[in-house]
């Protein structure tokens, strides 16, 4: 039986993102519909050291493609030999971060796959695989069936708990790189501008600190000395983002980034339903906001009702008085 | 500069909370919700009709823009109100919304694309109804073209565009090479976000947001051409591949309580909730 394929993705360390273990779990979730079994993909031009790490999780092999045109990640470049690697497998899945939206939907047109973007969960029934996508602004949760031979899927992070290596070593073996087709020529790689932070990623962080449109050009003022109380990733609402207060890359919701952590603190936050698609699963929500008819209060465990330019450096150095060490 | 852009009507967005299940979860009922485009998909037509003007002399059209959809006859109200906008013809393709999936949608633009040779096409980054994400990176596929998603910004070079894409970890600038697919996100329609040839970058601002059609425009879109093709013509033989076998509401969550004051917050997430 067609075994589950997960392609892995690599930082710039070239190490395996973490992202990448959530897609582990979404393969062993399909283990019982995949024949038991999954294998790991890695590309890169030096893409040796995250095999070695992906061989403790117990996959039937990891494949390595190196090639020193693999460098820098494109869709164009990547696409064909993701698609040949995953040809006879059942389940072609990666993690749902901005490469790995970019990448699938085009290796699924390839292998001519059905699709199942941004998965929640995954699940076995009568010996097929069913995928519950969240639509609507995550208003609805679909059951989603694919009949295709072969599927592709991108798995939410947030929801799948990130896979623990389960001792042993998978045997490595190399894959070679499949030509692209005339689309790799066409683009080049101009430039990246990366948002530099201290803080925490987003989708790993155990605390999020986001702020809207009311923080103004004191976004970061206001909310850094919080994040570094709470030890937080600091996140933004599409208005603070679009006005310029916060890159693009910190924005929270449908959207944006989905984060699930255990208490999401939302500050100047109206709570637009775009919003609250990207945070509602965190544990615990606090919300600050001066208007006590926000509707970020109605999904709020804890409301304080007052002006964040107050609020939030009371609450700061609240935090500093009890927890010295944090 | 010819750009074609898929647009789709979708349920109300900013009242999706708003909509029910039918019966057993069988089907998603948006009765009682306006039909509104999909807000991706505007902000592709208003880059598309910078892309195809001078942003100072916006009312003399310098390129072409042809807007399609996959729908049943009432979606040409959306395609009237893009043509009111400024483009410049439509193309209904005519279907029902459960008989499509990103597959078979992807497929069907390529028919026409082929037929049509736009420079680019114009896509949202996905549809905020089923949020599945997937139409333009698979035509790009299909048609072996190059492809930027998720851009925020767009500026038009000789035979290419200068693409800004958000991405995890900040901004990441591709040069496509034309024809090309580009999907957007939603810093595209920022004053400055995207510019034509025949724009003076340097100088020209837009205005946040998209256009709206002056009145007159509305009237004049009546008599823009607007063709109506066939799913089977398209892409035949294609089957649907992607059933959603049942719908079910997300577990709600309750609004909790107030706090007085910064002090007896801390208190509960220390105490109560123990997150601290
Ligand atoms: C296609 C589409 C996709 C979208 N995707 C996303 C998305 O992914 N993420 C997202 O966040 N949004 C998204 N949006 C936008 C969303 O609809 C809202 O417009 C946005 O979330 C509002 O941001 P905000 O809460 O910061 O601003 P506002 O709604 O303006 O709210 C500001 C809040 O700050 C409060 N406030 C003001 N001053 C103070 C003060 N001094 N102290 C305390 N409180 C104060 C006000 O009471 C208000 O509640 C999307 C919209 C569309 C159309
Ligand atoms: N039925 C349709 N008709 C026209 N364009 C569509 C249709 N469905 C999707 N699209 C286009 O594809 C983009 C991505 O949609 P999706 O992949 O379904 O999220 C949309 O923003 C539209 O530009």
């Amino acid at each position: 039986m067609p075994h589950a394929l997960v392609v892995a993705e690599i930082a710039d360390d070239g190490k395996p993102k973490k992202a990448t273990l959530a897609a582990i779990s979404f393969a062993k979730k399909a283990l019982p519909a995949v024949g038991g079994a999954f294998s790991i993909l890695v590309l890169g031009s030096a893409a040796k050291a995250a095999a070695q790490e992906l061989a403790g999780y117990g996959a039937t092999k990891v494949l390595v493609c190196e090639d020193p045109s693999l460098a820098k990640y494109t869709a164009e470049g990547y696409a064909p030999t993701v698609a040949e690697a995953g040809k006879g497998f059942a389940l072609v899945v990666a993690t749902a971060t901005s490469q790995g939206k970019d990448l699938m939907p085009r290796v699924a047109a390839r292998l001519d796959a059905a699709y199942a973007g941004d998965c929640a969960d995954v699940s076995v029934e009568g010996g097929a695989l069913r995928y519950k996508r969240p639509m609507y602004a995550g208003n609805t949760f679909g059951t989603v069936e694919l009949t295709t031979p072969v599927h592709v899927a991108t798995a939410r992070q947030s929801e799948f708990e990130a896979a623990q290596p389960s001792g042993g070593s998978s045997p490595v073996e190399a894959f070679a790189k499949v030509a692209p087709g005339a689309a790799a020529g066409r683009v080049d790689i101009v430039s990246f501008d990366t948002v530099k932070s201290e803080r925490p990623e987003l989708t790993e962080a155990r605390v999020v600190v986001s702020g809207g449109r009311a923080l103004k050009e004191q976004f970061f003022q206001v909310l850094e000395p919080l994040a570094q109380a709470l030890g937080a990733a600091i996140g933004a609402s599409r208005a603070a983002v679009d006005a310029g207060y916060a890159p693009g890359d910190y924005q929270v919701g449908q959207t944006g980034k989905i984060v699930a952590p255990q208490l999401y603190v939302a500050i100047g936050i109206s709570g637009a339903i775009q919003h609250i698609a990207g945070m509602k699963s965190s544990k615990v929500i606090v919300a600050i906001n001066k208007d006590a008819e926000a509707p970020i209060f109605q999904i709020a465990d804890y409301g304080l009702v007052a002006d964040l330019f107050q609020a939030v450096p009371a609450l700061t150095a609240e935090l500093k008085k009890r927890r010295p060490a944090g | 500069m010819k750009v074609l852009v898929p647009l789709k009507r979708v349920a109300d967005p900013d009242n999706a909370n708003k909509i029910k299940l039918a019966p057993n979860g069988a089907a998603v009922d948006t009765t009682g919700l306006e039909w509104k485009m999909n807000p991706f998909d505007e902000y592709a037509l208003e880059a598309a009709l910078r892309l195809t003007e001078n942003g100072k002399a916006p009312k003399q059209r310098l390129g072409e823009v042809v807007v399609v959809t996959l729908g049943p006859k009432e979606c040409e109200q959306t395609l009237r109100s893009a043509l009111a906008t400024g483009a410049d013809r439509a193309i209904r393709v005519d279907t029902t919304d459960e008989a499509l999936d990103g597959r078979l949608v992807a497929h069907a633009l390529k028919s026409i694309v082929l037929a049509e040779k736009p420079d680019v096409v114009l896509l949202g980054k996905q549809a905020v109804d089923g949020d599945s994400n997937q139409v333009g990176q698979r035509l790009a596929e299909l048609l072996d073209w190059p492809m930027a998603t998720f851009a925020a910004t767009i500026r038009e070079e000789q035979g290419a565009l200068l693409v800004g894409r958000e991405v995890d970890g900040g901004v990441l600038t591709l040069r496509v090479r034309l024809p090309a697919v580009v999907t957007v996100d939603l810093r595209i329609v920022a004053p400055t976000s995207v510019f034509s040839l025949h724009t003076d970058a340097a100088a020209h601002k837009y205005g946040e947001g998209v256009r709206f059609a002056p009145l007159p425009a509305i009237m004049a879109a009546k008599k823009k051409p607007l063709d109506t093709k066939t799913l089977a013509e398209l892409a035949p033989g294609v089957a649907l591949t992607t059933k959603t076998l049942k719908f079910e509401k997300p577990a709600a969550r309750s609004a909790g309580v107030k706090v007085k004051d910064v002090s007896e917050l801390v208190e509960k997430l220390m105490n109560v909730s123990k997150v601290l």
